[in-house]
């Protein structure tokens, strides 16, 4: 055999070769709910050795907020704001910003590769490494959440309404940190895009919306983390409004489910270079 | 050249920044690998080895050309090129941070095992290549070739009739690099495994492979058994020559065949036709110059020297 010239004739030396008797038979595909439940435990056992002590980083990042702005914010809505602003903002800290870093890490030094050469649809890679960051944010907001209360003088009553706002929170922000980290063309970037995102998350959320300049309020209704925010806030209240929390939460899944196709898409795109 | 199995011929130009030229990282190459082979891939950094084998692997499109696995168009359909080959690749950062026991569990769960066919098989490649040890380490706590061993027990979990090895033995010890290949014979034995192999190293591509092609630029320059293309460089003889301190260049023959060789420090590296090979070694055992020479070594040509005599542009492979 020898190197032809370029433009490869070897269409024309297939035909002459015998084939053999018929292809050969395809190894099973994963389908997508074992396989994303095995990216989930493996990023989960990942997360548990790599990831606890930037858990406590941001959790004291954020029970650090709240000590500082209790200085400035004189209970009411803007102590809701803030509270709720906080726990969200451990998720954002773990799901876009880690999430964004590790996707990053992996598009550029090729570890995709690994997975781009298992038979796994490319949503079991997004969603299982998604939905491990964000439930590894769990006891960082709830601590954040309950340390909140306790200093803001807030009812713990409706706390429990975490289980749906951590997971919808969690998949709009690690989808957008996923899409953030499988598009930029450098490590570097992602990690840069990361911070600006929790950066974001951190002024738009936490600070109370009524005293910001008008543009940075329409900045804050594109953060898809504002509506977890604001379905926390509401749900401190009196007598909350469960209709106007609920549309709040409606908008984090949609957002959610958008955001997670956009990362999905782009580890496609990352995959196959 | 019956029993095809894989041929592919890629033509790929790839586009570097706008102001460089384009670099045709692999250029109208055609190859047959049969099947229950092993066959390698050798060549200098950069000859395009990588590039050969992401096209080959449905990571990468080709420009041009057709790859076909087993009966099966991997440019028309790249998802099957999964569900066909076991690939390892050089990098282990998807892996680094898992236990070496749930690494091997979880890529044999995502070649579509189910639970207990996943475990059960990560247990037998661990035992079988020596890692039981080591299976409750992350792998990043691991030495380099103790984590090729592990990465390379990812590859053999969900059986494949292709594995596609880029550079699998590197930085093992000879224990594991046996295991290594043990793992490949027992694979091909029984199930006729087919291997394409990436190596850099030609002592280990001398010994375990069937059939070997030398790239060099994105071109196959040679592809042949190791020992035919040793042929094809039979009528050299390489010598080399170990001065005691410096090399007498006051005797004639000595100052004569300074010319050919290739010096580094007291080591003199020639290419003789076997008489020249004779003279010299005559020249250097007997008389005066024998008084300088601290050793000498005679030796057949190596594929290192068949790569070289093909006019491979790069300064010589990597030996180790």
């Amino acid at each position: 055999m020898s190197a032809v010239p370029l433009d490869a004739v070897v269409r024309e030396e297939g035909r002459t070769e015998a084939r053999p008797a018929g292809p050969a038979a395809l190894g099973p595909p994963a389908r997508l709910f074992p396989a994303l439940s095995a990216v989930y435990r493996a990023q989960l056992s990942r997360a548990r050795v790599a990831r606890i002590p930037l858990l406590f980083v941001a959790t004291f990042q954020s029970v650090g907020i709240m000590i500082l702005m209790r200085g400035v914010v004189d209970g009411g809505g803007e102590a809701r704001a803030v509270v709720a602003g906080s726990a969200v903002l451990v998720v954002a800290f773990v799901a876009l910003n880690l999430l964004a870093q590790y996707f990053g890490r992996l598009r550029a030094d090729g570890g995709l590769d690994h997975y781009a050469t298992l038979p796994v649809p490319p949503a079991a890679v997004v969603l299982g490494a998604a939905a491990a960051y964000a439930s590894f944010t769990v006891p960082g907001t709830i601590v954040t959440a309950i340390v909140g209360c306790g200093l803001f003088g807030l009812p713990l009553t409706h706390l429990w309404v975490l289980i749906a706002v951590i997971p919808l929170a969690g998949a709009a922000l690690s989808g957008l940190g996923a899409a953030l980290g499988l598009l930029a063309p450098r490590p570097e970037l992602a990690t840069l895009l990361g911070q600006m995102g929790m950066s974001a998350a951190l002024l738009l959320g936490v600070l109370p919306a009524d005293r910001m300049p008008t543009l940075l309020q329409y900045a804050r209704d594109l953060l898809p983390s504002t509506y977890g925010v604001e379905a926390f806030a509401n749900t401190f209240g009196p007598d909350p409004d469960w209709a106007v929390v609920a549309l709040d939460l409606a908008v984090c899944a949609g957002v959610g489910v958008a955001s997670l196709a956009v990362a999905t898409w782009a580890y496609r795109r990352a995959a196959v270079r | 050249m019956r029993d095809l199995v894989k041929t592919y011929p890629a033509a790929r130009g790839r586009r570097g920044r706008p102001a460089t030229p384009e670099v045709r990282a692999t250029d109208g190459i055609t190859l047959t690998v049969r099947r229950g082979e092993i066959f390698g891939l050798l060549g200098p950094n950069g000859a395009g080895k990588s590039t050969l084998v992401r096209q080959l692997t449905g990571l990468m499109r080709p420009d041009s050309g057709g790859v076909d696995i087993l009966g099966h168009d991997i440019v028309r359909h790249p998802e099957r090129a999964a569900r066909l080959l076991a690939y390892l690749g050089q990098d282990s950062t998807a892996l680094d941070e898992l236990t070496v026991s749930l690494a091997v569990e979880t890529t044999g769960r995502l070649r579509g095992l189910d639970v207990h066919r996943a475990r059960a098989e990560r247990d037998a490649v661990l035992d079988e290549l020596g890692l039981a040890p080591l299976a409750s380490r992350p792998l990043k706590k691991l030495s380099g070739g103790q984590r090729r061993l592990a990465c390379f027990a990812t590859a053999l979990v969900g059986e494949r009739p292709l594995l596609v090895l880029d550079e699998p033995t590197t930085g093992m010890d000879p224990v594991a690099r046996r295991a290594v290949w043990a793992a490949i014979d027992a694979r091909r034995a029984e199930h006729g495994t087919t291997v394409v192999l990436v190596t850099h190293n030609v002592i280990e591509a001398e010994t375990v492979l069937d059939r070997v092609a030398v790239l060099d630029e994105g071109k196959v320059i040679a592809c042949d058994t190791p020992a035919g293309l040793k042929e094809q460089v039979a009528d050299e003889v390489r010598v080399e020559l170990v001065w005691r301190e410096r090399a007498p260049l006051d005797v004639p023959e000595v100052a004569a065949l300074r010319s050919s060789a290739v010096e580094s420090g007291r080591r003199w590296a020639l290419r003789l036709a076997p008489d020249e090979a004779r003279a010299a070694v005559a020249a250097v055992t007997g008389g005066a110059a024998f008084a300088a020479l601290d050793d000498f070594t005679l030796a057949t040509p190596s594929l290192e020297d068949v790569y070289l005599a093909l006019g491979g542009s790069g300064r010589g492979l990597v030996k180790g």
